[in-house]
């Protein structure tokens, strides 16, 4: 067993519980603290990818126990992939947040750990029910961080998040308590094999669980109907915590991939084909909705808000596609919207700064470096639209292909298209309107290249997938085979000696 | 040289360029044409290879996945392309650098010039379909960033946007058309796609197909009705205009058709959709351009119309309107450039381009006059200049055509009175211009210009005469190369001056003569022209339709999102019930599993009853009794337990009662500084549609319960009761799995107390609150802030809680128990200590910070974890010995136990903070410091 | 048995919900509350119903599932610790805008 892999789980717990214990530490010690913690997480991020990228499934017994009875952290190319993205997407946060935004509330750096330690965790897991305790850990340090810097505004938004993810908590217990009394597992390499053997008359039950599952993950991922918290939290929430959550809604969808794709697409016939026509309606919904509100924004931040919910839709269209190449344009699409909307909500506070109308879009003042911000928000801009020669373009079309095979091509490309159309539209205008209209603010005082710098090196990233996009999709590809035929995971997981010979492995 | 580097070296002067602009005015322009230069010579190395009629490539792997590789071909059509985008590349620049303002640092503009540059040689040259559409993207956002290049001008960015979207939509469209493209084909292959022509044109997707990509082509080469982003993007600067909106941009649109003539031409739609469109755009652009008083703007519309007429030849589908057709865009290119640039100058020369002011320049600038004459000569179709060879062609062509029966003599009408406009248009900008009387008040008098802004038109001039006298000589090989990569034969074909007198000959005689009488009719033209057609223009139609989207999704949001939670918890609640039932609605189900439980008792008769009344109860009073609703929810809470009780689960029961007395108190708390605010009563229909939707979900959850408890199952749990105590030293199997077995999940728990914890503190902080005098009905509260009473009983109560805490705490692994009930237990004790006799008892009493308390715990259970991995154990690997205790007994000591110590300490904690900081608001000293910014906990 | 259970879970869900649709944080909280109770029955009832059969070796098998129990523990922990952060969130919302409504100020609802 491989220890590595618990790292990325005690690194950020370590030092969220540090920054607990020592809460007399001056701010500049924190920010050492979360720095180097993050700049590990990245580093141990990197070398699982390198182990996983060879194709074999890493499992860690916790405790020693062997699954199912035990809990178990599973690195497949999935994890590790999702691990090094929120990692990489902490690390421009937390740069960003450095440069000042974390003095505004009380203990911002253990909670981000203790976020990253469920982000993380929700990742690793190979436990049903433990998927809901870092669902929980997750959610529970996005509510403060939410909540990071106070004022009406992200009060009300927090509210309305809280309640509607306690009640999405309820869901998920409802969920697993479905499955387990069908099943009498909650290791998802275990449930696999029990879903697919599963007889006529208990299937409509776990059906119902995995239904609500659906839910629940569609609410975190802000599916519509259910993304109403979203807009309002995002553009709400401070410029770094709002670039954090870019991967919230990721992990609903990496929930989905997971749990509906792997586990219960393992076997044939009911429960293996349950969840498609929902996703797609979901899908193309989500699309439309997202859109709309983009285009009917008034701030950038809730622009980009929008944003995050029109990348779900492609998303959950690749997901309800289902194939091989679906899942891999997915996942490609996947890292390349959190990094891109993660960085174009650290442009919207960069140009907010700049100008006393604020990221309302509206004639105003141009901001300091109106220039360098213009070329940022162009970057980011062109990816977000899916134009050439950014990484959006490269994950849409991974999309648009997988879908020739749908009946339901048509609509989804028309999906798709039209809203890259409209988003063009928008956001072209957007730009002009904030970056190359009126006149520089007398005596502004231009943005700090501290805070520039995380912005632009997580726009980076988009050009960087473009030109690595061979392997990048190479693996992307590898990684969707590994999650849609299930069996390299589940004989991995099932087969994991413990460490000590004396543990027994199966009951007397 | 390798062909990489014809598109290579431009991207480096790009990136040059802003760099050394910094040392001399011109050094970036310098900069620019060595790149453009050698870009230039490479190419020609290759000439012979191209000439030799083989095709040079260049393929490297790239994104296989969506099969996008970098693959380069340098065929003939591209060849001639290729010379076209970077002589006239070269001329520009050499204008350019004299037209900018001295001041203008320069280095962006020609930065961004030779990254069109690179896109648009990417386009001639790609040989794979999306890299085709790659380098089309790029050169509608290059084109943005050039027509903006002065964001001051509102014009300015106007124009650059209307031109992207446009693009850039047509790019989408592009880009659906290719994806379908190669999925007919199943190769991006540039070889592969013109090889499948029979296979296209018969597949049942050849018709979106053909649609989609002519939407592409049409919107880049500014065709009716997408024609309108054209006039608009005059606003950029003049240099620009002779190289995006006559040599390269506006040609991308119709390359595509030349580009995909094999594949996509000869069939009918083609013919009535290509031409058609064309045709109209012809006479549209020829007519709109007569009544254009700005200079560019005529010129634009000029554009509009030749562009109109090429895609018209290439609509033919006919080889000889291929040639004809590639013929005009190198005449075109070669003219308008000229006349963008003679346009500049007068612009530059007078200040204005409106030419109902500047008049008779002849006097002042002789030179550049006789220039601008021969090139609009050109324009017009006179002879002896290359303008007039392909517009033979093209008339020439229009007669020999019979796909339109009875009105074959339509075409050449129209051809010929398109030609008539143009004379007219040409002889207007000629005599307007240079004649017509006096200037009047120019902004400033004009005069030759510099010496070296002349040449690249001189240049350009001098080639419209040479192509124009000796066709056979200059322009035929280039022309045969094109001609025969594009349609793999070459067509016999005459470019003579002088077939003797022909229909075309006689054609273009009419066109001259109607020409003159039109002009001279102009100022009767203007007046009716001004009183008949309304101003509808594309462009209104553009700002309409973004006007509308707008409007529309306003109108979307506004009655979608209300931002009322309640709505959202409504969405939330239906689409559980949608989804939940679809399966067992559509699969079929029956909710009776047969297992046979246990008759219902009296009891729990009782017991439900009980529930029942306080459930309903709850809802009842929730509005307006807020405490009798908290108390009856902890009723609910009680018999909650019990059941836990009955049902064989003592530990669950422990744990809910204790938890039941923290949160009742910690609701208390909330309630008492949370008064009842006025509020607006909810509609009847709003608490029907609830209930209804409560019931559902309610019958929903019971009939999932029952089925889920009528069914047998295989858990995996008999391991945990085999294993508890042998490997887990426990005999309380509950306790094991939680520390042990899944001690996972207890540390992920205790962690979440831990940030609770964290958040609330957060919260409360700097969280002031006015405590009311008056309870919810209005009667005071007692003054007496620790009664008495309260202080007595609770002192000494307080270390028989800590004992009790304890015992539970240790014989948690075997009993009922544990660190959670434990922590429960003696964190309550100490909170009625706290409410008995006030913090700053307590306070004193209680050293170590509750933060220290917490990470103390998690530390320790983390700690215990860590231990295993000295050994080589995985994470949270358990040990144990025996020990006996007095009074307690046999006890397993467990580092498991630890680890629940662990739990212990962060329970206490946690529910410590939260109740003396909430408490600390409704007390008398209250005052929590407000948060200073960079205040540190 | 199952039945009665399986009622009571409903009830308390249902009223659970509808307080959850109610304009008051109070209200809201109290709703949360009460479904959670309900979701740890639900998820208890995964394990099936058996009485005097508590998992304590010894007291020799049958034994009652141990797993959903241990769940359901985690699962109050956890409910305790929401319920009190968005108790005290409530709080809150009426120092920032004074009032007890989920959605702030008064404002008119939509359909």
């Amino acid at each position: 067993m491989n220890h590595l892999l618990i790292l990325p789980l005690l690194i950020p717990f370590a030092a969220g519980v540090g920054l607990l214990l020592a809460g007399r530490l001056s701010l500049r010690a924190q920010r050492w603290i979360g720095g180097v913690a993050t700049a590990a997480l990245i580093l141990v991020a990197i070398r699982l990818l390198g182990i996983a990228a060879q194709g074999e499934i890493s499992v860690y017994l916790i405790g020693d126990w062997p699954a199912p009875f035990g809990i178990v952290l599973v690195l497949d190319r999935l994890a590790a992939l999702m691990l090094l993205t929120s990692a990489l997407l902490a690390g421009g946060a937390l740069a960003y947040a450095i440069g000042g935004a974390d003095r505004a509330g009380q203990g911002f750096h253990a909670l981000f750990q203790f976020q990253l330690l469920g982000l993380n965790g929700a990742f690793l897991t190979g436990d049903l029910f433990y998927l809901f305790v870092f669902f929980e850990i997750l959610l529970l340090a996005s509510y403060s961080l939410l909540l990071h810097g106070g004022g009406a505004e992200r009060t009300r938004s927090a509210l309305h998040y809280v309640v509607l993810n306690l009640v999405g908590s309820s869901l998920f217990l409802i969920g697993v308590g479905l499955i387990y009394s069908a099943t009498g597992t909650l290791n998802l390499a275990d449930l696999g094999g029990a879903l697919a053997r599963l007889d006529e008359d208990a299937r409509p039950i776990a059906a119902a669980g995995g239904m609500i599952l659906v839910a629940v993950f569609g609410l975190k991922a802000a599916a519509l109907p259910l993304h109403f918290w979203l807009p309002h939290a995002y553009s709400a929430a401070t410029a770094a915590v709002a670039a954090l959550f870019a991967i919230m809604t990721k992990v609903g969808i990496y929930a989905m991939v997971r749990v509906l794709g792997m586990v219960f697409g393992h076997g044939e016939g009911m429960l293996a084909d349950l969840f498609a026509p929902w996703l797609l309606g979901a899908a193309i919904l989500t699309l439309a909705g997202g859109t709309f509100g983009a285009v009917a924004s008034s701030d950038l931040r809730e622009m980009v808000a929008y944003l995050v919910i029109v990348s779900v839709g492609t998303l959950l269209v690749g997901l309800a596609l289902g194939t091989g190449e679906a899942l891999s344009g997915t996942l490609y699409y996947l890292v390349h919207s959190t990094l891109v909307t993660g960085g174009m909500f650290l442009v919207a506070d960069l140009i907010a700064r700049g100008r006393r109308q604020g990221a309302a879009i509206v004639v105003g003042e141009r901001p300091p470096r109106a220039g360098l911000l213009a070329l940022l928000f162009l970057i980011g801009g062109v990816a977000l639209v899916g134009m050439p020669p950014l990484s959006g373009l490269v994950g849409k079309v991974m999309i648009l292909l997988a879908a020739q095979e749908s009946p339901w091509m048509p609509w989804l490309w028309a999906a798709i298209l039209t809203s890259s159309l409209f988003v063009l539209v928008r956001l072209s205008r957007t730009g002009i309107t904030l970056l190359w209209s009126g006149e520089p603010r007398p005596g502004a005082s231009p943005a700090a290249s501290a805070l520039i710098a995380p912005a632009a090196l997580l726009l980076a990233m988009s050009p960087l997938m473009v030109a690595f996009g061979g392997w990048l999709t190479g693996y992307t590809e590898a990684a969707a085979a590994q999650v849609i035929d299930g069996r390299g995971y589940i004989e991995a997981v099932l087969n994991q000696r413990p460490a000590s010979p004396l543990r027994p492995t199966s009951p007397l | 040289m390798s062909i990489g580097w014809i598109i290579l070296l431009p991207l480096f002067g790009a990136l040059a360029a802003p760099l050394v602009a910094g040392r001399t005015k011109a050094a970036s322009a310098w900069a620019a044409a060595a790149a453009t230069g050698t870009a230039l010579a490479v190419a020609l190395s290759n000439a012979p290879a191209v000439f030799a009629g083989e095709t040079v490539q260049l393929f490297i792997q790239w994104i296989p996945a969506i099969g996008l590789d970098l693959g380069l071909r340098l065929d003939g059509l591209a060849f001639v392309f290729v010379l076209l985008i970077l002589a006239i590349g070269l001329l520009v620049i050499l204008y350019a650098s004299y037209y900018l303002p001295p001041e203008d640092p320069k280095g962006r503009f020609f930065s961004l010039l030779l990254l069109f540059q690179t896109a648009m040689l990417g386009i001639v040259m790609a040989d794979n379909l999306l890299m085709l559409l790659v380098f089309w993207e790029l050169t509608s956002l290059t084109s943005f960033l050039l027509v903006g290049y002065d964001p001051s001008k509102k014009a300015a960015r106007r124009g650059a946007r209307i031109a992207l979207v446009v693009t850039g939509s047509g790019g989408l469209a592009l880009l659906a058309g290719f994806l379908l493209l190669g999925h007919v084909v199943g190769s991006y292959r540039l070889a592969d796609v013109l090889a499948a022509g029979e296979l296209v044109r018969g597949h049942d997707l050849y018709v979106p197909i053909l649609l989609l990509i002519l939407l592409g082509a049409f919107t880049k080469s500014a065709q009716f009705p997408f024609h309108f982003w054209l006039p608009g993007a005059m606003a950029a600067p003049t240099p620009v205009s002779a190289y995006l909106h006559s040599a390269t941009m506006v040609k991308a649109g119709v390359f595509l058709l030349a580009r995909f003539h094999p594949t996509l031409a000869g069939t009918e739609i083609w013919f009535y959709l290509v031409g058609g469109i064309g045709l109209t755009t012809l006479l549209f652009g020829a007519y709109t351009a007569l009544f254009k008083h700005d200079l560019k703007g005529l010129l634009a519309y000029s554009t509009i119309s030749h562009l109109g007429l090429i895609t018209l030849l290439f609509g033919l589908g006919t080889p000889l309107g291929a040639v004809a057709g590639l013929f005009h865009i190198m005449n075109h290119a070669i003219f308008k450039g000229s006349l963008f640039m003679a346009a500049g100058i007068i612009d530059h020369e007078t200040g204005t381009r409106d030419m109902r002011r500047i008049n008779g320049l002849w006097k002042y600038m002789p030179y550049t006059a006789t220039l601008a004459m021969v090139a609009a000569s050109a324009m017009a179709g006179v002879p002896l200049l290359n303008g007039f060879l392909s517009k033979e062609m093209f008339f020439d062509q229009t007669l020999h055509f019979d796909l339109l029966r009875g009105l074959d003599w339509l075409l050449p009408a129209a051809a010929t009175l398109a030609g008539a406009l143009a004379v007219a248009y040409s002889l207007r900008f000629i005599h307007d211009v240079f004649f017509n009387g006096e200037p009047t008040d120019l902004p400033r008098t004009p005069h030759e210009p510099p010496r070296w802004m002349r040449i690249p038109v001189e240049i350009l001039v001098a080639i419209c005469l040479l192509v124009g006298i000796f066709p056979q000589q200059t322009v035929r090989p280039f022309l045969d190369l094109g001609a025969t990569s594009m349609l793999g034969s070459l067509p016999a074909y005459d470019l003579a001056i002088w077939h003797g007198l022909s229909l075309p000959l006689l054609m273009s005689v009419l066109a001259l003569a109607a020409g003159g009488l039109i002009y001279a009719a102009r100022h009767w033209l203007f007046a009716t022209h001004d009183r008949l057609l309304p101003r509808s223009s594309g462009e209104a139609t553009f700002d309409h339709a973004a006007a509308l989207l707008l409007s529309t999704s306003h109108r979307i949001m506004r009655w979608v999102d209300n931002r009322s939670l309640q709505r959202y918890a409504v969405w939330l609640v239906v689409v559980v019930l949608v989804l939940t039932a679809a399966p067992l609605v559509m699969h079929g189900w029956t909710m009776d599993g047969g297992l046979a439980g246990e008759p219902i008792d009296g009891v729990s008769l009782m017991a439900a009853a009980l529930v029942v009344a306080a459930a309903i109860g709850t809802v009842v009073v929730a509005g307006r009794k807020r405490l009798l609703a908290l108390i009856l929810t902890s009723v609910v809470g009680l018999v909650v337990s019990l059941t836990f009780i009955h049902f064989s689960a003592p530990d669950l029961a422990l744990t809910q009662l204790s938890v039941e007395v923290v949160t009742t108190m910690l609701l208390l708390l909330v309630l008492y500084l949370l008064p009842l605010g006025e509020i607006r009563p909810t509609p009847r229909w709003r608490k029907m549609r609830d209930l209804g939707l409560a019931t559902l979900a309610g019958l929903g959850t019971a009939a999932l319960a029952f089925a889920m408890m009528t069914r047998g199952y295989e858990p995996i749990s008999r391991y945990f009761l085999d294993f508890a105590k042998p490997h887990g030293g426990g005999t309380n199997v509950v306790n094991v799995i939680l520390v042990d077995f899944r001690g996972f999940d207890t540390w992920g728990e205790i962690t979440v107390l831990g940030i609770a914890a964290a958040g609330i503190y957060a919260m409360l902080r700097g969280l002031r609150l006015k405590a009311p005098t008056h309870g919810i009905d209005g009667r005071p509260w007692s003054q007496d802030a620790h009664p008495l009473i309260l202080a007595m009983i609770s002192r000494p109560l307080l270390p028989l809680a800590l004992l009790v805490a304890v015992y539970i705490l240790l014989r948690g692994h075997n009993q009922p128990g544990g660190g959670f009930i434990a922590g429960l237990v003696a964190g309550t004790a100490l909170i009625l200590q706290q409410l008995a006799s006030g913090q700053r008892w307590t306070g004193e009493r209680m050293r170590l910070g509750y933060f220290a308390l917490i990470g103390v715990g998690l530390a320790l259970a983390a700690g215990t974890g860590l231990v295993a991995l000295i050994f080589g154990r995985p994470f949270l690997t358990s040990a144990f010995t025996h020990l006996h205790l007095p009074v307690i007994g046999e006890v397993e000591l467990a580092s498991a136990m630890a680890f629940d110590l662990g739990v212990f300490l962060v329970v206490v904690g946690t529910v410590m903070l939260i109740l003396e900081n909430l408490g600390k608001l409704t007390s008398g000293h209250t005052q929590t410091p407000p948060v200073q910014p960079g205040e540190e906990r | 048995m199952a039945g009665l259970l399986a009622l009571v879970i409903g009830l308390l869900v249902g009223c659970g919900v509808y307080l959850l649709l109610r304009a008051r944080t109070f209200s809201v909280i109290l709703g949360i509350v009460l479904i959670s109770y309900a979701t740890n029955l639900f998820l208890f009832a995964a394990g099936r119903l058996v009485t005097n059969q508590a998992p304590l070796i010894g007291a020799g098998p049958p034994y009652a599932d141990p797993l959903p129990q241990a769940l359901v523990l985690t699962a109050i922990v956890i409910g305790f610790a929401m319920t009190a952060f968005v108790a005290v969130l409530a709080l809150r919302a009426r120092g920032e805008f004074g009032s007890d409504r989920v959605d702030g100020e008064p404002r008119e609802d939509g359909p």
